[in-house]
Parts: structure tokens; sequence; C-alpha cells
């Protein structure tokens, strides 16, 4: 019996294979695109997972020195002799052009059993080789096929190590990186158990886990961002389904009807409503796990870039596949598909035997129901209002943008229906004011639709806003920054003294570019030495600062903190930061340093050499008249002996920091168009299914003495009209989303804020391409329209339809 | 990662991991140096380390008693593997060190294991002073400078649950095996040099989990260094150091060989310090009833004769579980003598899987 | 004569609906079209509502061929000489009473607010005039629909089977004012309908069979 319901019903589908597409299509689209997301993100936390757990590092405590400079190997062996167990690390990262390969060497004679290190054993595998000259790499089979520096030792693939690194023995990291000391010391859970604490054992500071920058921690929002994008293609496509669904539903009133009248029971009815609903939504769903595959596969090497942009994050730049994210992206799917189909099963339980198969306007929005609507609306716009103002989490900055977002779509059929209103007053002609009379009665069938592009118009807007403006910023702070005309860098302390005294004479000024990694309010950063120069008094930009602060930094008596570091620890000037053990100087200003995920502090040169002696500059910022640049380069590359890479124009640096910028945001872009499309197919679906339960309200204009192709004319009219009028309404709630962005979710996630800025030819190309969306949605119901023969017109005014 | 590693450590001696006789210790010597005959030793410098040999070792095992009469072993061993037959400095090991400690009473077993690499001062012995550590672990001369470096000797180790501190005094002389220390470990010849102090008696104190107990007791020193002392057949080897009441002490040692008759040798001592080498086939070491270790069957009671001293005793485990549970396992602990002879001593087996 | 009608002829694929149907209308005259269903009396009036183009024949109204011309040309005689009445459906449902009994007039540009005003009032809808079609009985949307038929002064009523959807009480009452009001305004009607009851009521009668017309009654 389900069988025969089963059959039917399909049979409806054959007949109507474009349904059966649009649903199809509509299902795998909101899963492509939520599990497209879900993939990168199970990959990038399991990247961070790998990393983490990485020689044990999410569980076990290091040995550092305050400063963050290597721990004197006399350190470890005092350790060591005094019963402690500890092992030392040396890490370093090996870069050569566009190539950079970080080195983990480790000492696998002490290493903590915690460290599970990868197995050196196997079927050849030389153990001498990994412990003497030249060593061994071990690393991932993907790292191997990468760009890596030149001059390595032999390679050895492994499975399940960080993408962009290696390991091995300490010995060969010693030697590659010229470091002789353990970076740090990891420490075994289990000590001897006679031994006094450790603390009182060594001066090296001890470091939990949790204390360390963890890269999980600090892209939570950018994957945040990335499932918010995910779940609102995901509703968006819901959208489709729903209005694939109802119409299927309207269209098979009669079929439904006849098998009631013929004795199939309503559960038969139901059941095979349901099974209909499972397979197609199991087959949907397959197609959009494939194409949510092939659309993270294709996305993941922009969001490996990002990711190294932003957060310096190594992500593999391919996606692996797991089955258990393609098993939640099914489920998700069909609860999506059993959400969107409850409405058509519960009118079809509740439709009597008898009802007249006629097919009415199932979307019967009141207006009482859109007050309420606007009620709600209007007290989650508070509420984000509230959040965005005084929260003060990045949670609560996503909750902000949340109830912007549902509340900007709450009130859009109000709103809409309020403009329309208006615009009648001022309607010239009977067809103008018809027009916009039933533009307004259509809302409540379109206004999911509506919603949904308003939902994909805003984020455009705020995304695009957001990234402009930190573009235009950026920009503008690396002009700022990068005043020197070149930058070179020597290999050694001596390569550099004959630098400089090479230099002197044939340059304005020469500026040492010197600096220590150290730990600042207990934070990894750097400290860096600059000489007083009005290279930096001129073109550094202070968000906040002491009076006549670069005076008082010329003399040594402060510091200047990045915006991170004052953000993350709460310093202002006139509060004191101390930037190596003995050493706490008064903060004289706050700049700002975009991109930089790290703490950093800003010292005067002398200060610099008096506080790390062992420290000399080996870069250099190089002040040349700007036509003298090019054969000043050429000269220390040719003259001096140089190595190409050794000098970089400002050109260079600037050219290759916006790279990366770009390449930052790639992948907002990308989803920024997809969300855009799903909606302008939302639309389409949306007037699909209108389209044929409109008749009864073309069908008397046109008997009237309108031609059909006028009445199509009006149709796209329409359609431009909401999407215009959609767009005026996406502009500010895409604006608030922006600040939202750049005030809120920015300083709570990065640690700085922009400036806003408004790009008015974006938003123009923007409404361009809504308006372009609402065309080609309205353009196959207008065209149907236009070609639809007079008796299917007639039909409504007959006395059966 | 850890236990593979130690399980390959010995095998470096090979270069490759496929385990030719116990440990790896049964293969080629390429590269390195090649005990010779006769033996000449320098000494201190030969209780030092030997870089241009494979393969190392400072054996120390101790009989002791508590003020009760119970019955104790202990054993601190340093091994030295060499990666190439050089002795770099700095991180570049080319020399690897594991030390193994042990604490035997009659019913538990302890032991511990340390690693370290060359070169940088973590493991090492030096001879003026002579000092043997790793770690917190160690073994220092406290003999004045006109005596033996190992006339005295100070050792501790530390491990999970326990830790010895001993104090030893020789009253003898060192003594040399096989050839005047060129001890044949096989019908084709391979060898090592192979000295030891049998004559140390030891005051000093162990610490089990119950408490620290003063302890006195007798010691032997086995000092031994090759690059390729086994045969590729020697898959094991049954060892024991034993001291008679008396005052004499017996070495011997018999090489299991999965192709051919097992390989014997043994070293007879007298109380004074004369000894007698005896060649293949001499001793006669049999295995009299066994126990179920760590899952296998291990003999812990030996029958051992040396007809030529008319000695016919047997060997009896102290704590038939002293299983050295290490990377590299394998049975070490004390043991009584009943027999012709009266005495205590050392029982050591390799190899048994 | 205001209708002339000559050798009409429809199929709508196999199936022939009208077979060569010849009539004629005077101004101001009454014609019932009756028959089975399925005899083509619609479509005949669809036809001459230039709502739909025949296969072969010719239409004159008012001295002019409306059976040539193009879709905008029919389109274009709809909203000029022709006020129409169906079923149901007949309103705009966007559209208030007011605004749906000006439509047609107003895209006829021949907009009379006095006119709409009488006709509302003779048609008892002066009270309804800002309420919405979906907030009216049957029978008063019938009402509004015979006010917009005739609100732009046409030379011919049609109105098929305007009552179809009413009781007989309410039907009557409505088709009352329908043809008190073509007459006072000097237009003709022409009416499809299967009762005989209603269709003697009317000038003329023609009953449809098989898409050939029979006169019926006095003829």
């Amino acid at each position: 019996m389900v069988y025969t319901a089963l059959s039917t019903l399909f049979s409806h589908w054959r007949r109507h294979p474009g349904q059966l597409a649009m649903l199809v299509l509509g299902l795998a689209l909101a899963t492509a695109l939520w599990s497209g997301v879900q993939a990168i993100n199970t990959e990038a936390r399991a990247a961070y997972a790998d990393a983490a757990a990485t020689l044990g590092q999410d569980r076990l405590d290091r040995l550092v020195r305050a400063d963050g400079r290597p721990v004197p190997l006399a350190d470890y062996i005092a350790l060591r002799r005094a019963g402690y167990l500890v092992s030392p690390v040396i890490s370093g990262e090996l870069r050569a052009g566009d190539a950079r390969l970080r080195l983990l060497g480790i000492d696998p004679l002490t290493a903590p059993p915690e460290a599970n290190t990868p197995t050196l054993q196997g079927e050849d595998f030389n153990l001498a080789a990994f412990f003497t000259a030249p060593g061994l790499l071990l690393m991932t089979g993907a790292t191997a096929a990468g760009p890596l520096p030149p001059d390595l030792p032999p390679i050895r693939t492994t499975e399940s190590f960080p993408p962009g690194a290696a390991l091995t023995d300490i010995g060969t990291a010693a030697r590659l990186l010229g470091q002789s000391d353990p970076s740090y010391l990891l420490i075994w859970l289990d000590q001897p158990a006679h031994l006094p604490p450790l603390s009182t054992a060594t001066n090296l500071q001890r470091v939990a886990p949790e204390q360390r920058a963890d890269p999980a921690q600090l892209t939570e929002s950018f994957h945040l961002n990335l499932t918010a994008f995910g779940l609102l293609a995901f509703a968006v496509g819901l959208f489709i389904v729903h209005a694939a669904i109802g119409l299927a539903f309207e269209q098979r009133r009669a079929t439904i009807r006849t098998l009631r009248a013929l004795g199939l029971p309503l559960r038969s009815l139901l059941t095979a409503f349901g099974l209909e609903l499972a397979v197609l939504s199991l087959f949907a769903g397959l197609v959009g796990i494939i194409l949510g595959y092939a659309i993270a596969a294709a996305l993941m090497p922009g969001v490996a870039g990002t990711l190294r942009g932003l957060y310096g994050a190594d992500l593999p730049g391919t996606l692996s596949f797991d089955p258990i994210w393609a098993l939640a992206a099914l489920a998700m799917t069909l609860a999506g598909a059993a959400l969107a189909g409850a409405q058509a099963m519960g009118r079809t339980a509740r439709m009597p035997i008898l009802a007249p198969a006629l097919p009415q306007a199932w979307h019967q929005a009141s207006t009482r129901q859109m007050r309420r609507q606007a009620g709600v609306a209007l007290a989650l716009l508070s509420l984000s209002g509230t959040l965005a103002l005084w929260g003060d989490s990045l949670i609560l900055g996503f909750g902000a943008v949340a109830c912007l977002f549902l509340g900007a779509a709450l009130l859009l059929p109000i709103t809409l229906s309020t403009l329309l209103r208006l615009a009648q007053r001022g309607a010239r002609g009977p067809l103008g004011e018809w027009l916009l009379a039933d533009t307004r009665q259509q809302l409540p069938g379109l206004s999911l639709a509506l919603m949904a592009l308003l939902l994909a118009l805003s984020a455009n807007i705020g995304v695009s806003t957001m990234v402009g403006s930190f573009r235009a910023t950026f920009v503008g702070w690396l002009d700022q920054r990068l005043v020197a005309e070149l930058y070179v860098t020597a290999q050694t302390e001596a390569e550099a003294a004959r630098l400089v005294a090479y230099l002197t004479p044939r340059t304005e000024a020469v500026l040492p570019v010197v600096w220590a990694d150290t730990t600042l309010a207990g934070r990894p950063g750097a400290v860096y030495g600059q000489a007083d120069h009005p290279t930096f008094r001129d073109h550094w930009p202070l968000l906040a600062a002491l009076p006549d602060a670069w005076d008082s930094l010329a003399t040594g008596d402060g510091v200047l903190i990045n915006e991170q570091l004052a953000r993350f620890a709460g310093l202002s000037p006139g509060d004191s930061l101390t930037i190596t053990p003995g050493v706490t100087l008064e903060i004289l200003g706050i700049y700002s340093d975009y991109g930089n995920p790290e703490a950093q502090a800003i010292i005067t040169d002398d200060l610099f050499a008096a506080t790390f002696p062992d420290i000399a500059p080996t870069r250099f910022a190089l002040r040349v008249a700007p036509t003298a640049t090019a054969a000043l380069a050429s000269a220390l590359r040719d003259d001096f002996g140089l190595p190409a890479d050794a000098v970089i124009n400002q050109t260079q640096i600037k050219r290759f920091s916006l790279e990366i910028f770009e390449q930052t945001f790639l992948i907002t872009g990308a989803l920024n168009l997809l969300t855009l499309g799903v909606a302008g197919f939302a639309l389409l679906t949306g007037l699909l299914t209108l389209a044929d339960m409109r008749l009864p309200q073309l069908a008397p204009v046109w008997a009237l003495g309108i031609t059909r192709a006028r009445l199509a004319r009006f149709e796209l009219i329409r359609s431009l009209i909401l999407a215009a009028l959609t767009f005026v309404l996406a502009l500010p709630v895409g604006l608030a989303l922006a600040w939202m962005l750049l005030a809120v979710i920015n300083v709570q996630a990065f640690g700085w804020r922009l400036p806003m800025q408004v790009f008015p030819a974006d938003a123009g190309r923007l409404l361009a391409l809504a308006l372009l969306a609402a065309c080609v949605a309205a353009a196959l119901p207008a065209l149907r329209l236009a070609r639809i023969s007079p008796s299917r017109l007639l039909k409504v005014f007959a006395h059966e339809a | 990662m850890k236990l593979s590693l130690c399980a390959a450590l010995l095998c470096l001696i090979a270069g490759h991991a496929t385990a030719q006789g116990f440990a790896g210790l049964g293969s080629d010597a390429e590269g390195f140096a090649i005990p010779q005959s006769p033996a000449i030793f320098d000494f201190p410098t030969d209780h030092g380390a030997h870089p241009a040999y494979r393969i190392e070792w400072w054996y120390l095992t101790a009989n002791l008693t508590g003020p009760d009469g119970t019955a104790y072993g202990a054993q601190w061993t340093l091994f030295r593997s060499a990666l190439t037959p050089n002795d770099a400095t700095g991180w570049e090991a080319s020399q690897l060190w594991m030390a193994h400690a042990g604490l035997t009473t009659p019913d538990t077993h302890l032991s511990a294991e340390r690693l370290a690499r060359g070169g940088i001062g973590q493991a090492g012995v030096t001879t003026t002073p002579f000092a043997a550590w790793i770690d917190d672990w160690s073994m220092t001369s406290t003999a004045p400078a006109t005596a033996d470096a190992l006339d005295a000797l100070s050792i501790g180790a530390i491990g999970d649950g326990f830790a010895y501190d001993l104090s030893l005094t020789a009253s003898g002389p060192l003594i040399f095996h096989g050839q005047a220390g060129y001890s044949v470990k096989s019908a084709q010849g391979q060898a090592s040099y192979y000295y030891s102090q049998p004559f140390y008696d030891v005051a000093g104190s162990i610490t089990l989990p119950g408490g620290t107990i003063p302890v006195t007791g007798t010691a032997w020193l086995d000092r031994e260094w090759s690059s390729q002392p086994l045969s590729e057949t020697q898959d094991g080897w049954d060892w024991v150091s034993l001291q008679f009441d008396d005052g004499a002490r017996l070495m011997g040692f018999t090489l299991r060989d999965s192709a051919r008759a097992p390989f014997t040798a043994a070293t007879w001592i007298d109380a004074d310090g004369t000894t007698q080498s005896y060649p293949d086939g001499a001793l006669r070491m049999t295995p009299h009833a066994t126990t179920q270790v760590a899952g296998r069957a291990i003999p812990t009671t030996w029958r051992i004769a040396l007809p030529d001293r008319a000695l016919d005793i047997t060997a009896t485990a102290l704590n038939p579980q002293s299983w050295m549970d290490v990377s590299v396992a394998y049975w070490e602990g004390p043991v009584t003598i009943t027999g012709t002879h009266q005495g205590r001593g050392y029982l050591e087996m390799t190899g048994y899987e | 004569m205001l209708l002339q009608i000559d050798g009409l002829t429809k199929a709508y694929g196999p199936v022939a609906v009208l077979r060569g149907v010849s009539l004629t209308l005077a101004h101001g005259q009454s014609l019932a079209l009756t028959g089975e269903s399925g005899s083509g009396k619609s479509t005949l009036m669809h036809l001459v509502g230039a709502l739909d183009a025949p296969d072969d024949g010719s239409i004159m109204l008012d001295g002019v061929e409306i059976t040539g011309g193009d879709d905008a040309a029919r389109a274009a005689l709809r909203r000029d000489k022709i006020g129409l009445v169906f079923q149901q459906f007949n309103l705009i449902p966007s559209l208030s009473v007011a605004q749906n009994i000006a439509f047609q007039a107003r895209l006829a540009h021949r907009h009379d607010p006095a006119r709409d005003a009488m006709l509302a009032q003779r048609l008892g809808l002066s009270d309804l005039m800002s309420r919405y079609p979906e907030e009216l009985s049957g029978g008063q949307q019938q009402r509004v629909a015979i006010a917009r038929a005739l609100a732009h002064a046409p030379a011919l009523i049609l109105a098929d089977e305007p009552t179809g959807n009413l009781d007989e009480a309410t039907g009557d009452a409505v088709l009352d004012l329908l043809l008190e009001l073509v007459t006072s305004t000097g237009a003709a009607l022409m009416m499809v309908t299967h009762s005989t009851r209603l269709a003697a009521r009317l000038d003329r009668r023609l009953h449809l069979s098989r898409g050939q017309l029979a006169p019926l009654g006095s003829g």
C-alpha cells in the first residue's frame, strides 16, 4: 500500500523533473556549503590537535628562560645530574625564499614517554643515521613535497606530524639552526620522589601548556566565522527545500485527495511522504557531500594561507576524507529536510478528504503576525546593540551578530510592506498601483526567500566593508611603516659590520633592525631596538601616547608597545612593562601593528644594546634618495656580494604583504559569493512556487486587457523592486555588521581595532549583483508567464480549476 | 618510541635492526677496533672509555646482607655503545650511554634504566679521578692516588621506589680473564677485553619502599669492551660470578649457540688472586629448574660443574623473579650456592624469548 | 448590429470545440447561451471576449473584425469594448473594491468617478468600497465584478456563469441587477449559463450542442 502511494507520489517528479532538480539541488547546496565548511573546520582542528600533541606539548610543562632566549646547555646538564627528568628540545625555523621548514630537534634518549615521538623503527631504518651527521628529517609526505629550504639532510616520511615541520635529532637541529643551547626543556610528568621541587633547583621558568599560545584558541574566532557562514548557507538552502516541498505539496493536492478518497490510510500516505523525502534527501545529501568536499578541497589552500597569515597556524593545504564528517553532514541534511517537510506533512495530515483541490496561498501571514514579528525583531535588535556595546567576549560579539541578523530578518516583511504601502500612495496609474499592491500581497510567500537574500546581502556588505576597511587601513599603515627604501640582511655579525661601513657613506641613514624574542606580560613576544630617527618619529602613528613620547623613548626612559599587547594585558600609556627580568619601563605610547598575532615592544637601540648585549643587528633599513635606490640595490648585490634575497626594496615588501593580505580574505570572498548564489536560488524557487499559485491573481488583470508579455515584464519589475528594497534594508544591517566585526569581533579576536570606512562603489556593485540575481531568479517564471496559453489563464475562471 | 629506541640501542652495533644474536651483539665490526691478543692494559686509562670499540660496560653486582640476615642483591651497570668509532663532543652524538640499576630482595626485584648521549656531559667516564656517571647515578673512585682507581668506589643509583648508596673496598687485585684479559667468546674467534675486580667488601645502605636498610656484603666489578663479542648464531648467554666461603671465586659463562654446541669459558680465582682460565668445554652449566618469569620459562636453578676443581654445585636464585624489565630485558640476580662448595654469587641470563 | 459572428471554429488539439458557429447580437440586446458541459459555450464566449483567437471564422464587434489582431490588439479590445464577469476569481485580490471597480476604466482611460459611485450605489456596494475581495461574500464579490464590468461603459458585457457559485436567491438578485444595469446603460449582454430557468429571463436564447448552435425558445 505504501509502495503504491510512493509510486504515485513519485510519478509527480517524473512529470516535474525541474522541481525534482530544484529540491535535490537545494538540499545538495545546503549540505554542500555546510559540510564543506565543517570539513575545513575538522581538518584545521585535527591539525591543531596534532600540532598541540606533538612531543606531548598538550600535556607537558616546559622550562624556558624568562627572557625567551635558549636555555644554557650547562643548566640542562646540571638538572640531569641533580636527578631531574627533563629533556632538551632545539626548535627553530629554516627559511630560504618562500620555502620554510620548522625544525623540532629532540633527544630521543631522554624524551618523556608522553612525547609520543613518531616511531623511529622501520624496515631498514638506520638509527645511527638519525643520530649522526648528516642526520635524518622526519616529515609528512605533503611537507616533503612542498617547497623546502636547500641543503637539508636526507628525508624520511612519517605520518601524523604537523605540516611544514620536521622532526629530527637535537644534534641535527643544532647543526642546521646553528644553535647549541636547547630552546626549552620538556619536563617529565613523573619526577623522582626524593628530589626537592624543580622550582628550587633552577632559575628557569616553568610554563604549563595552557599558558602557551595555542593555535586552536587563537583561531577559534575564524572557525566560528566559518561555521556561521556554513549555518547561514544551510538555512538559506533549507528555504529552497521548503519552497520545493511546498510547491510539490500544492501540486499534488488533487493526487493526495484522490489517494485518500480511494481508501489509502493517512498513516500510509504519511509514511510514503516520509520515505519519499528520505530517499530524496539521502540522494541529495550524497550529492551535497561530494560537492561539499569539492568546495572544501578548493578552499583549503586559501584557508591554510589565511590561518598562516593571521595566526601563524600551520595547516595542510589538502583535505583528508573523514567518514564521521560525511555521516554528520548526511544527518544534518536529513534533519534539515525533515524540518522543511514538516509543514507539508502536517498540512497533509490535516487536509480534509473533500477539500476543494484549489491552490491557495499557503503563507497566510497577516498584518498581525508581521507586527508580532516586528516586536520580536526590535527586541532582538536592542539585545544585539546591548551585546555589541557592553559585551566583552568573542562569543558575546558573535551573539550580537546573530541577534542583528535574526532581528533584521524578522523585521524585513513589515518594513517591505510599509515601504510598498508608502510607494503605493505615490503611484500613478492603475497598473503602478496594482503592481505595488500585488507586490505587497506577494510578500508573505516570498518573505523567507527575501530574508535569505537580506542575510546574504548584509553579510556581503558587512564583510566587504570590514575587509575593505582593513585593507585600506593596512595599506595606509604599510605606507607609513615601510618608509625606508631598502632593507638588507647580513649573514653574520662580521658581515653586518662590513655592511654598515660600506653603506654609511652611500646612504642618508642606516637604521638597524634588531630584536629579541622574549616574554611580555606572560605572552610570547619580541622587543625591538630602534634608532631615534625622523623615519620613525614622523611615520609611526601612535594610537595613544604620553606627551613627548618620542623624546622620552629617545632618552631610554620608556617603551612603546603594540596594540595587541595593550589590549591583551590591559595596558595604557603611563603603566609599566617588564621587557626582560630586571628591566621595567614606563609605557610611553601604543602603536598599531596589524597582522601580527604577538606582543611587541620598542625601546631605543642604546637601551636594547645594554639590555641584550649579545644580540647584534644583522638587518638594516636604509634611507636612500628614491632615485638612487635601484643603483644601491644592485651595487649591494654585485659589488658588495649580498645574495639577491638579502636586499629587499620597499615595494617588494609591500607587494608581499598585500599578497598575504589578499590570500587571507580569499575564503571570505568565496563564501560570500556562494551565499549570495544560494540566496538567489532561494528567490528563484520562491518565485517558481508562487508562479502557479499566482494565476488567480494575474488572470483577472490579463482578462481586463493586459497582455501576457506585459504581465511578465511586471513580474520582472516586481522581483527587482523587492531585491532593491531588500538591498536598501541590507545596507544598514550590513554596515552595522561591519561595525560589529571591526569594533567588537576584531578587537576580541585579534586585539586590534580598525577605523571603519564605507565603500559606496562596493555597495553599488553589490546592488547590481543583487538586481542581477533577482532578474535571473525572476526570468524563468516570467518567461513561463509570457508563454502561458490563454486557456490556462481562462481555467482560473471556470468551474473547476 | 622510547622502548623501541632502547631496544635498538644495542642494535646500533649492527647498523641495522635485524637482530643477530642477543641484542645484535653478533655482527661484524666494520670500522671499529678489534680486540687483539696479547692484551696489553694501561691503567688508569683502560678503566675509562674506549670509543674506538663498539661496546663497553662497567658492570657491578653486589651480594648484600641486612642487619637481620636478609639477603639482598644490587646491580649498577653503565653501557657505552658507539655509533661511530670516534668521540665527538657537543650534540653530534657518536657515543650513546645506557645504565641499569637493580635491587633484589627475596620477594621483590626493582629495576631502572637511564639513557644519555655522550659529548654533552650528561653521561660518561673519566679516569683521573675515576668516575662513571649518567644523570645522578654514579660510580666514583674513593681510592688514594697511589692505589688502583678501582680499589675503592662509591656507587649510587636511584630508581622508581628504590635507591642504594654503597662504599666498596677491594681486598685483592684486578684479575684478567681468558688469555691475560683477552677473552674468547666463540669457536670462530670473537673476543673481548675482559677484566674484573672480584674482591670488594661492601658497606652502605639500600632504600626500599619500606625504608632505608644498612647493608654489608661483597661485590664484583666486570669491565669488558669489544666491537664484536658474539658470533652470529650465538643468541644468548648464561653467566655467573660466584664467591665461595673459602675465599675462592669463579667466573663462568655459557654462550648458547643455535647452530652448534654451546661455548663455555671459566676463570678460577684463588683467594689470593691467582687465576686459571679454562677453555671451551671445561665448565658445565646445566639448567636444573625453571620458573615462569615475564611470560617465559627461565632456568633459575643451575647445576654447575668444573671437574678440574672438583666443583659440583647448585646455584639457586635468591628471587627467581629477578627480571630486569628494561628496554633490552634480561634476568640478573643473586644466587646461593650449595653442593661441593658454599657461597653466594650473581647469575645473568640473556636471550630467553 | 453590435456583434456579428460568422463560421467560427476552434479546436483544442484534436478536440473540435466549435464547429462553425454564426450568430448576431444587436445593441441593448441580451442573449443567453446554454448547452451541456463541453458544448463549447465558454469557448465561444472567450473568443468573443478576445481572450483567445479562433481557428477560423470572423467576429465583427461594433463593425471591427477582432479575430485578426495580435495579443496586444486583443488586450486593447478587451480593455475598451468588453466587460467581463466570470463565475469566480473576477477580482484582483490585492486591490480594494473601489480600485477593482475603477481598474479597467482607468486602463481604458475612461474613468468616471461619478459612474463608479452610481454603480456602487445601485449594486449596494457603497459601504464596501475600501474592503478587499477576500473580505467579501461570494454574492458581494460578483456584484463588484458587475460594477467593474460596467464601469468603463463597454459595448458588450460577457458573463460566464456569473451566478454559478452562488445560491439560487443570491444568484437571482445578482442577475436582476446585471440585467437592469445592462439595459439602463445601453450595453448588450451575452451570458453563458447551463440553467434554462435563468436563460428564460434574457431576450434571446441559443443552445450550443457539440460545437454547433441551435435556437432555443424565441431565439
